[in-house]
């Protein structure tokens, strides 16, 4: 029997429905396979509460490529973003730092813990956003391997050396730094404020199991400033109707070209015969067969649950099996009466447009981390907090509101075992809204509803393995070339005819969209289709 | 020096920037904010409330208006049925436009005739022979735009005596907002979901304030003119004075325009009784235009290169940008962009020209000119049809 499809994809998450948008807008015929009734994955929008839709997981949008909503036509299928106004950090003692696109009201704020932090500051943007520029063309490269003779992968890597070495000595030195100092210690080079530095300290630390003063964390720093000269010129935002609208552009641009989209799809096995993979099975028994499979789903769940050990040599199962999931982050969703106000600058002010770190020193960061490494929930988290419902009036009944409290650290693996959250999950809400009640004492009076999601439930719900939000921690020894496996980062697998293009390969996680545009065009250019 | 509109007193107190520009001789805001992010951002996701006092209204009564009417706009208005809004432009006896607006039929022969420069002079010249009144409105009718996802449900949270559920597109209807006559149309410059709301000047300051508080809970903010502007290049709507220049006011005839030639060809119905500018018209269509206004969409990667050289990320202006550049096809100039913006919510870098007709075919490419760290390069444009942003929700 021929195959009538070209391509299954495993997943309905962002990267998957763009990797068959991508192919099916050259034509293929693709069918997209999702376990759940809802699309989006990580990216999903729910009505939780009656009259209140969540960004359930994912919170806000930064890093999706702008030749994605150029080429997909995205906001012709209903993408609208919204930046974030300012980030806000709440302080203990009253006081409390905002910084705002407004260069001078930024320093205005900043100078009340350091002059001399705030006259650095747009060095260090610029800084920043030199190195981002070296970076970004990165994301939408297909990782050359080192080991390579292929004479066209030593040719991207003569490239990227030649990039480099453009650089000046200056930068090229920070460059190489910040691929291995902590974000605490980057920072220290710059800035005196530990309220500065520690807030801004936190984007190194997100989705992975490190703390601020990890190795390795500095570099994360830099996607903050990534999405910047994507010339969206302020680039975390909001997606109108919840991260969920994302994928449902995506998914409207995908079915527009032609592709087919299934939900309530689970997939149980790939169909792997003489080496080749040749469709999939569902739940249930039915077998879809195509030429290949695409999979969104993280290495752990593709390679050790639906292909099989049997199928792949030790040396490659090994490397499957190291590589790191490790989640370290919980959710707790918010429906509210009211927006609740904070002691330290009172009003419902622009202030609380952007997003609200409770991240008020780098010793509050660091025994956050204590905790964790011990297999503890932090008493006293990191939140990253934002309420869309004040730019995004679509999502709560009018005057009502929505937060979404991102945390950290909420280790997957529990002292008592993974398999103890559900009966800490309340008590870690708790600790959550404890938390942010110090400095939101009207926080509790205004709550309708609350939904808490612990690592746990981010598995169960969305199949991310050990709920790591980017599958697979964004750490030194997993980007890039070695994303997810040393040789296997080219969205290739050992398999024949089975692809990757989720977050668990180049350049990894976020609402990025980059691995499925990026793994369609390398499926593309292979010819196999 | 610039006076202040009837909304004066609500805008200059909410306007914290002080960046105010002139609107035909009436102070108007620029933005609110040190920039125009919030409000362009609210024109998309919930709605921006917009002083447009400034515009320029005559009310044209009488039993021959709609003949009156069809004589001097180059769209036949006596189809526009009661309460019907149409869009329309007026030429000169040569078919040179000297203005384009809306014509709002509000009874049986009483019509609103809007415009971006005084018309009074022009539309009494030629209403001789015509049983009409023509009275100057524009100061003593105050007007509003309030533009966005959520401004039908603000409005409905206001207003009494209208359906605004089935007023439709380019409708207009009486209202009351807290017993004030009001009349509400369904119109707009900024090709979103919208309304624009028409009030004695006297009453200004009770409709705002009354607008603002319902609009708190559906995100509603006051907006200026720089986030109109993003807006209405999404929307691909041309403005006077910029993408064209009133016939009346040019020095020069190669400066003036024909409807055909800045994107109105859609208003011009020219198989009817005379009017004005019909014969020029007639043989323009025969023989063609020498210009064609298009959209186009300026390569983004060749802009991300092009700084690449320079070291430097791309950069591009954050507002909207109105100073003719010219476009070339090789060595040759073949027209100018007059008017673009970068796109927030498209992410791409956009614009409005005037090019030579033959390129005006969507696909068309061609050179537009760009100065990067103080040197004059090219990037390529291309022609894409317009509106570049057309939701759904505008219409339905
Ligand atoms: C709590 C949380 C907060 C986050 N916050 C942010 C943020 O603010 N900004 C940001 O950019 N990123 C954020 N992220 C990360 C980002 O959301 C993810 O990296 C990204 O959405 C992953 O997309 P994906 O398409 O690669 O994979 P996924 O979204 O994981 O998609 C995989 C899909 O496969 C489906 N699936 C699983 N098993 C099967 C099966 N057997 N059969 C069929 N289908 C299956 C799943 O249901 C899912 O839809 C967050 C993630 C989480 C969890």
């Amino acid at each position: 029997m021929a195959s009538q499809l070209d391509a299954v994809i495993v997943g309905g998450g962002h990267n998957g429905l763009v990797c068959a948008a991508y192919l099916a807008r050259a034509g293929r015929k693709v069918m997209v396979l999702e376990r759940r009734p809802v699309l989006g994955g990580a990216a999903v929008s729910e009505e939780v509460f009656p009259g209140f839709t969540f960004s359930v997981f994912s919170y806000v949008v930064s890093l999706l490529r702008p030749e994605i909503i150029r080429d997909l036509e995205l906001s012709r299928f209903g993408l609208q973003l919204i930046p974030l106004e300012c980030a806000f950090t709440p302080l203990p003692d009253g006081n409390s730092l905002c910084r705002w696109s407004d260069w001078e009201q930024s320093r205005r704020e900043i100078e009340r813990f350091s002059k001399r932090d705030a006259e650095i500051y747009p060095a260090y943007s610029q800084a920043m956003m030199q190195m981002g520029r070296f970076v970004k063309p990165i994301l939408s490269m297909t990782p050359p391997d080192p080991a390579s003779r292929n004479p066209a992968e030593l040719w991207e890597l003569l490239q990227l050396g030649r990039r480099f070495a453009a650089l000046g000595e200056e930068e090229r030195f920070l460059k190489l730094k910040m691929f291995t100092m902590s974000a605490v210690d980057f920072l220290d080079r710059w800035f005196e404020s530990d309220v500065l530095k520690a807030t801004m300290s936190v984007s190194g630390i997100i989705g992975t199991f490190q703390g601020v003063r990890s190795p390795g964390t500095a570099y994360v720093l830099l996607h903050h400033y990534m999405g910047e000269i994507d010339g969206a010129f302020r680039s975390w935002g909001f997606s109108r109707g919840g991260t969920g609208q994302v994928s449902l552009a995506i998914a409207g641009s995908a079915r527009h070209h032609g592709a087919g989209i299934r939900t309530e799809a689970p997939i149980e096995k790939i169909l792997v015969k003489d080496g080749l993979a040749r469709g999939v099975v569902l739940e249930g028994g039915e077998e879809i067969l195509s030429k290949l499979v695409i999979s969104s789903v993280d290495p752990h769940l593709t390679f050790l649950k639906m292909v099989g050990p049997e199928h792949l040599e030790d040396e490659f199962i090994e490397a499957i099996r190291r590589y790191k999931l490790r989640g370290s982050s919980g959710k707790v969703n918010l429906a509210l009466d009211r927006v609740p106000e904070f002691k330290c600058r009172p009003g419902v002010g622009p202030h609380l447009r952007g997003d609200v770190a409770i991240s008020p020193s780098i010793d509050y960061l660091e025994r956050a981390y204590d905790e964790a490494k011990y297999g503890r929930y932090s008493r006293r988290p990191y939140l990253n907090v934002v309420i869309p419902s004040l730019c995004d009036p679509s999502v709560a009944p009018p005057g009502k509101h929505v937060m979404s409290i991102f945390v950290q650290y909420a280790p997957y693996h529990l002292r008592e075992g993974a398999a103890a959250w559900p009966s800490q999950r309340e008590a870690f809400g708790d600790a959550v809204i404890d938390t942010l009640a110090e400095y939101c004492p009207t926080l509790r009076d205004s709550i309708l509803h609350r939904q808490v999601l612990t690592p746990w439930d981010i598995e169960q719900i969305t199949g991310l393995g050990e709920g790591n939000i980017f599958q697979g921690e964004l750490s030194l020894e997993q980007i890039f070339f070695l994303r997810p496996a040393p040789r296997w980062a080219r969205y290739r697998t050992p398999v024949r005819n089975l692809w990757m293009c989720g977050s668990a390969v180049h350049p990894g996680g976020g609402i990025m969209g980059a691995p499925g545009a990026n793994a369609a065009r390398e499926i593309l250019r292979s010819g196999t289709l | 020096m610039p006076v202040p509109t009837p909304f004066h007193s609500r805008t200059s107190a909410l306007c914290t920037s002080y960046r105010w520009k002139d609107w035909a001789g009436f102070y108007a805001v620029c933005s609110y904010d040190t920039n125009h992010d919030r409000e362009y951002f609210a024109f998309r996701h919930a709605a921006g409330l917009l002083d447009v006092s400034p515009l320029f209204k005559y009310r044209v009564v009488g039993s021959d208006a709609a003949e009156f009417l069809a004589f001097v706009m180059a769209r036949d208005i006596r189809r526009v049925k009661p309460f019907q809004v149409s869009y329309c432009c007026f030429c000169d006896g040569k078919g040179k436009v000297i203005d384009d607006g809306t014509v709002a039929r509000l009874g049986e022969t009483d019509y609103r005739v809007t415009s971006a420069s005084p018309s009074l002079r022009w539309l009494q010249e030629h209403a001789r022979g015509f049983g009409v009144q023509i009275r100057d409105e524009s100061e003593s009718v105050a007007a509003l735009a309030l533009q966005g996802p959520t401004s039908r449900e603000i409005l409905k949270q206001v207003s009494q005596d209208a359906d605004l559920d089935h007023l439709r597109f380019f409708r207009i209807a009486q209202a009351r907002i807290d017993g004030i006559p009001v009349e509400i149309s369904r119109t707009g410059y900024t090709g979103d979901l919208g309304y624009e709301i028409w009030l004695r000047a006297q009453d200004a300051s009770p409709v705002w304030d009354r607008l603002m508080t319902a609009g708190s809970s559906y995100g509603a903010v006051p907006a200026g003119l720089d986030a109109l502007d993003v807006t209405r290049v999404e929307a691909g709507f041309i403005l006077q004075g910029v993408d064209y220049h009133s016939a009346t006011r040019c020095p020069t005839e190669s400066r003036k325009s024909s409807p055909f030639e800045i994107g109105l060809e859609w208003t011009v119905d020219l198989e009817r009784e005379p009017f004005m500018g019909q014969e020029a018209l007639r043989l323009e269509k025969r023989e063609g235009s020498r210009w064609s206004l298009v959209g186009l969409e300026i390569s983004w990667e060749e802009l991300e290169r092009l700084y690449e050289t320079h070291g430097l990320p791309p950069h591009l202006p954050a507002a909207a940008w109105r100073t003719a550049v010219p476009l070339y096809d090789g060595q040759r100039q073949i027209g100018r962009a007059t008017s673009g913006s970068w796109s927030p919510l498209l992410k791409k870098n956009l614009a409005l020209a005037s090019v030579e007709t033959r390129y005006a075919e969507p696909g068309k490419r061609f050179q537009i000119e760009h100065t990067a760290e103080y040197e004059r390069r090219t990037l390529t444009a291309t022609v894409v049809p317009r509106p570049f942003f057309n939701p759904e929700r505008k219409r339905a």
